[in-house]
């Protein structure tokens, strides 16, 4: 990809980032992370890795993001102050992440040690080779993701249902979980 | 084609926003969504080493990610659902219930 | 290099342009098109400048769609709704409209044309993962009307906009288990080669058609994709007799015409993709590169221009005769409930679409895939 490309990419990527951490609204937040994931997909697709790419737009910012903004909105309630904290864990928490950031630039800055083992594959990044490694080499922790998958559909289910008391505790105090989700 | 470095670099930037993002806010979704955004700063440095040593693996490790991702999204919002029945907010400082 | 670029960038306004040309062509079969399913006239009387009917000027329906009704919506006046957020009420039609225009970049409307003494493909984005990028903009387009409904600061919209997003992503699943079996008969994504692997006959007569290979994925695409662009009978999110306009209920103007086109659109890409993957694509029965081939040994020589042109128009009439289709079924069928179109999803498409992809994967071991 053209280097002036990558620069805007990875400008959009930064300030889009920068967003999901700065912004008071969480949908604000939740958007601006789905702006990431996208540009993320594009630089996959720019790094040759096509079919990947293209799930992590599927998957990531088309489903899992998706699941994110209904619980958003089931939680957002409006009305109440942003949440502000104290002051010392905040000053300490930005200390602590400068100094991460600082650290990987210094490790990252460092001119390139990775070697191409050999020639690229011509297909590589395409469907046919990922499934070629992926039932092949990886055919265990394939089929392992497929039932952990089914866990956390069963675990989701199971820990997000309304308890079995709920309309005796919603005569006990007063409905206000309607008004929540739909202000 | 990108240097190296450039992509790691933007892998680390991202990365440590997200950790940024975990340690500053006090909203609980806002934190897990710091989390999956250092989870993709992982997956894009992986890309680009992948890409660099011509190896399909980094990718499927890559897709295990997102996978797993998924599940973690999943069943962590599904916790984040029930602790708010309980506790009726958002804010991390509210759920003190486990300090002495 | 650079008439590469603008040969492709004239592929991709034309499609853009045949996308919109289609919406439109739907909106005037909303009212003439169901007026004549319905026996009766339809929208008939457009009043220009007051004139009308009094200087004997005939009335056409024709003007009151097409001309009268998007004037109409473009200029009334856009309002924002109190306390609502506003960049995203402003932003919400747009993240809805661009996934589906986007995605008729991919769909194929020709073979090949030379220009210049260079082939190229008739299809404004010649990507080898097309179907992964189909199903991409599928899963963004969501976020459009969940946006939308959420953006408005009424209750009514956020249940509407909650509803339309929980439908779509229970039938991205259906779509996406009948697209999979059809990669698995095809054995390609790249959706050039699937319409191409459907030239050719069987037995001399009959044409390879997708949709006597796979006739189950054809009935799961169909109703998947109709739930997906939230039409009729599946049109309860937007329903107009229960939620008045439910998630687009605050939108007025430039937005709502946006949010309608993007109904209409989507329903014209779906017609695309029905024709793409079972109908043939741009192949018209018996015409090969050379010129036609008819059962019983007689040829026509065709020029190779010839040949595309009669591609493209093939491709058109089987967008438009799906699109009547689908409007066919619009204009009967009444709406389904909620809890009867989640169950439709979830328990009937999905087990008929898993069922349908195991069903391919042991044809296809057995008999090897159409390639």
């Amino acid at each position: 990809m053209p280097a002036w490309l990558f620069i805007f990419f990875g400008a959009l990527a930064i300030v889009a980032a920068f967003g999901v951490i700065v912004q008071r609204n969480p949908v604000h937040c939740l958007l601006s992370l789905v702006l990431t994931l996208l540009v993320i997909a594009v630089l996959f697709i720019a790094e040759g890795a096509v079919v990947v790419g293209f799930l992590q737009a599927i998957i990531y910012a088309g489903a899992i993001m998706v699941i994110f903004l209904f619980v958003v909105w089931l939680l957002n309630i409006p009305g109440t102050p942003a949440p502000g904290g104290q002051l010392a864990p905040k000053f300490i928490g930005a200390i602590a992440a400068s100094a991460l950031g600082s650290m990987l630039f210094a490790f990252f800055s460092e001119p390139e040690a990775a070697v191409r083992a050999g020639a690229m594959a011509a297909d590589y990044g395409s469907i046919s080779s990922l499934a070629r490694v992926l039932f092949a080499d990886y055919l265990i922790a394939f089929e392992v993701t497929s039932v952990l998958l089914l866990a956390a559909m069963v675990g989701a289910v199971a820990l997000a249902r309304p308890p079995k008391n709920l309309d005796a505790k919603r005569d006990a105090e007063e409905p206000r979980r309607d008004e929540a989700a739909a202000g | 084609m990108i240097s190296l470095n450039y992509m790691m670099l933007l892998s680390g930037a991202l990365f440590s926003i997200g950790v940024a993002g975990v340690l500053l806010r006090r909203n609980v979704l806002v934190m897990f969504m710091s989390i999956e955004l250092m989870l993709n700063a992982v997956n894009l440095a992986f890309v680009s080493l992948g890409n660099r040593l011509g190896t399909m693996d980094a990718q499927v490790i890559v897709f295990f990610v997102m996978t797993v991702a998924a599940a973690e999204a999943a069943v962590g919002l599904a916790i984040i659902i029930s602790i708010f029945r309980n506790r009726e907010s958002v804010n991390v400082d509210d759920f003190t219930l486990l300090k002495w | 290099m650079t008439i590469d670029f603008v040969v492709y960038a004239i592929f991709a306004v034309a499609m853009l342009l045949v996308g919109l040309h289609l919406a439109l062509f739907l909106l005037y079969f909303e009212r003439k098109g169901s007026a004549l399913i319905h026996d009766r006239v339809g929208a008939n009387r457009a009043a220009i400048f007051g004139l009308g009917n009094r200087l004997g000027m005939p009335n056409l329906g024709i003007v009151n769609t097409l001309l009268a009704d998007p004037i109409k919506m473009f200029t009334k006046e856009d309002f924002v709704p109190d306390g609502a957020d506003k960049f995203l009420h402003a932003l919400a039609p747009f993240i809805a409209l661009f996934p589906v225009l986007v995605t008729f970049a991919v769909i194929p409307f020709g073979d090949t044309i030379d220009i210049a003494g260079r082939t190229y493909q008739l299809q404004a984005a010649n990507l080898n993962v097309a179907v992964l990028y189909v199903l991409a903009t599928i899963g963004v387009g969501v976020y459009g009307v969940a946006l939308g409904g959420w953006a408005s600061n009424n209750r009514w919209s956020l249940l509407g906009g909650i509803r339309a997003s929980a439908q779509m992503i229970s039938y991205e699943i259906a779509l996406g288990l009948a697209i999979i079996s059809m990669v698995m008969t095809y054995g390609t994504l790249d959706l050039q080669e699937v319409v191409r692997m459907q030239g050719g006959t069987w037995l001399g007569v009959i044409p390879r058609w997708g949709i006597l290979i796979q006739p189950l994925a054809f009935v799961l695409l169909l109703t998947a994709g109709v739930a997906e662009s939230k039409r009729v009978p599946f049109d309860l999110p937007e329903s107009e007799s229960e939620l008045i306009l439910g998630y687009f209920t605050e939108y007025s103007g430039g937005k709502q015409a946006t949010f309608m086109l993007t109904d209409l659109a989507e329903q014209a890409l779906v017609a695309m993709l029905l024709v793409t993957f079972f109908l043939g694509g741009w192949q018209l029965p018996y015409l090969y590169r050379g010129g036609f081939v008819l059962p019983g040994g007689f040829q026509i020589a065709v020029g190779g221009l010839a040949v595309s042109i009669l591609g493209i128009i093939a491709f058109l009439v089987k967008t438009v005769a799906v699109c009547g289709f689908l409007g066919l079924v619009r204009w009967t069928l009444p709406r389904f409930r909620y809890d009867q179109l989640m169950r439709l999803g979830w328990k009937g498409l999905v087990p008929l679409g898993l069922l349908n992809v195991v069903v391919t994967a042991y044809l296809v071991v057995a008999f090897g895939s159409a390639k």
